[in-house]
């Protein structure tokens, strides 16, 4: 009996995570009659892929997959790289202001940044980086570069010290133990955080409407929102546009949701 | 924490030690930094993008226009609303899951799996799911309600202030349920096997087990994790944004979106002035927030 009501209760909560995402795959499998009549119907009477189309011959989608694309992709690997060696120094050095750049960090991480939004059009403006794929590029990394850095630190904290010494005293230089001893473990934690940052990329929406207006330049989210307009939305395509751009990032979660369990849990339980 | 071997420092190696940190430090202190305090300067300079002819000190002038607006005490209030129904329903509902989760059965992994997905989306997107299912006229949620007798006509979820703050409020939990769920999982495997069998040597019920073993165990984690989701539910205005835009006349703002909206009509002297004023409220929290529990803590 208790088993029974347990079981119960998970499936309805199950059914309550996926039925909005169940409700926008229908929504833009549905012909555009179906969307916007009664009674509601949970399965489109015929299934089409008109809003798909619509979406990648009428608004140009595919430039913006292809800018949300390369800049999470460039971003994210910037941002690991950076998190890969800041990681590692903060993991096996003690150094003055070791404990204020941690702090400084996690500040970033806490405190509501939205103050900085005003002052930061300035500054790519100034760059002349303002609809620039490049800057946006570059505030990303700049967004992420904590994350990076504090969870990476992470993994090297939990890899003992005696295989690089071990490595070391093999003739091998700090730098080449780095390389070809830790790196080859950690593999699996820089690849989780390699995605994690690709889909806060790829997810990210203030910073980009704030820099980008240009047609050329304007990643998913931002289409997306030019789609809202004061009284109307094309649910169909604005349907379809949520599960194209959601599916990358779905599948990418999955592949490392168990890490980003750890390095969730693992600060806050530890500590 | 501590590492066993940290080497000596030499030359070489802050050299070392500098050439690695110095690409993330460079970019926070340029793109992070540098403009959050250019952006607090701002809170006290006339400062309007439309006009930038002159960029005077006022003194508080900023804070005072703040202050005067009725908009933005409203959007304090919502963000009280927002933040304390979210975080308990969350909080609430996501310590059920970690219980009936906690111990393993098949397909536990698959289920997490699925339960895990919200998490891929982004506030934005989750937003304009629900938006489209609280649709006044075409939406599901009011299909459903109608089908099962709830209501008798199709209510505008969106468009009336006291139903548009439930319905966001709705969303955001359905998004941060298995946080709490995942972090409370995590948590309750950190207690000791032994405490449990120690207790149940005594004859404690599964039910005095809880209060008296559990509890307390993870209540320094829950502590934290909770003042963490306060600052990150306080945080995070994109779910609004998307989902109702601050409206029904500001029925749903709260002063992350209020700040936007003050960068997005280029005043950036009062949003500077928002957003110190939204930092010296977290901070004061968050001192109340730990002396209150740390001396609950001590006092037991």
């Amino acid at each position: 009996m208790r088993r029974l009501a347990k079981t119960a209760v998970l499936a309805a909560w199950l059914l309550i995570t996926v039925f909005p995402l169940y409700w926008i795959l229908v929504t833009s499998l549905k012909p555009k009659s179906e969307i916007f009549s009664m009674p509601l119907r949970y399965w489109p009477s015929r299934v089409t892929f008109e809003h798909y189309r619509e979406l990648f011959e009428f608004a140009d989608f595919g430039t913006y997959l292809v800018n949300s694309l390369l800049v999470s992709l460039a971003a994210a690997a910037a941002v690991t790289a950076i998190g890969v060696l800041g990681g590692y120094t903060l993991a096996r050095f003690s150094f003055p202001g070791r404990g204020a750049l941690m702090l400084a960090f996690l500040v970033t991480q806490m405190i509501p940044l939205f103050i900085a939004l005003g002052p930061l059009y300035l500054l790519m403006s100034d760059l002349d980086l303002l609809n620039r794929l490049a800057g946006l590029m570059l505030v990303y990394v700049a967004m992420l570069v904590p994350f990076s850095t504090v969870i990476m630190r992470g993994f090297y904290e939990r890899i003992p010290v005696a295989l690089e010494e071990a490595a070391q005293v093999d003739g091998a230089s700090r730098l080449a133990a780095m390389v070809r001893v830790v790196i080859p473990v950690m593999l699996p934690g820089i690849a989780a955080t390699y995605i994690f940052a690709f889909v806060q990329c790829w997810n990210e929406l203030f910073l980009a409407i704030t820099f980008i207006d240009s047609e050329d330049a304007k990643t998913i989210p931002v289409a997306m929102n030019s789609f809202i307009t004061q009284y109307d939305i094309d649910w169909g395509s604005m349907a379809a546009a949520t599960v194209v751009s959601v599916i990358p990032t779905l599948v990418m979660f999955a592949a490392i949701r168990r890490y980003i369990v750890e390095g969730l849990t693992a600060g806050a339980v530890k500590g | 924490m501590s590492v066993s071997a940290r080497p000596a420092f030499t030359p070489r190696k802050a050299l070392f030690v500098a050439l690695c940190l110095l690409p993330g430090v460079a970019f926070v202190a340029l793109f992070t930094y540098w403009p959050m305090v250019r952006g607090s300067v701002m809170a006290f300079q006339r400062y309007n993008l439309f006009d930038l002819t002159e960029t005077p000190f006022v003194g508080l002038e900023n804070f005072r226009a703040v202050l005067a607006e009725p908009r933005f005490w409203t959007a304090l209030r919502n963000t009280g609303t927002w933040v304390g129904v979210s975080l308990a329903l969350q909080f609430l509902l996501g310590f059920g899951l970690a219980l009936l989760l906690r111990r393993h059965f098949r397909g536990r992994g698959l289920y997490q799996a699925w339960v895990f997905f919200p998490w891929a989306m982004s506030g934005f997107l989750i937003g304009l799911l629900w938006r489209w299912m609280f649709n006044g006229q075409f939406g599901v949620i009011n299909d459903l309600l109608l089908k099962a007798g709830v209501i008798e006509e199709r209510i505008g979820f969106l468009a009336t202030p006291g139903w548009a703050m439930t319905s966001v409020i709705i969303a955001n939990v359905w998004y941060g349920v298995t946080f709490f769920a995942i972090m409370i999982m995590a948590a309750l495997q950190s207690v000791p096997r032994e405490l449990y069998e120690a207790a149940a040597v005594d004859g404690a019920s599964k039910v005095r087990q809880f209060w008296h073993v559990t509890l307390p165990h993870i209540r320094p984690t829950l502590t934290l994790i909770v003042l963490l989701r306060i600052i990150w539910i306080l945080n995070f205005p994109d779910l609004i944004y998307s989902m109702t835009g601050g409206g029904p006349a500001g029925g749903t703002d709260i002063v992350t979106t209020f700040l936007i909206q003050q960068v997005t009509g280029g005043d950036y002297g009062r949003a500077g002035a928002v957003g110190l004023l939204v930092l010296g409220l977290l901070l004061a929290f968050a001192i109340f927030y730990l002396t209150v529990t740390r001396s609950d803590e001590t006092s037991r």
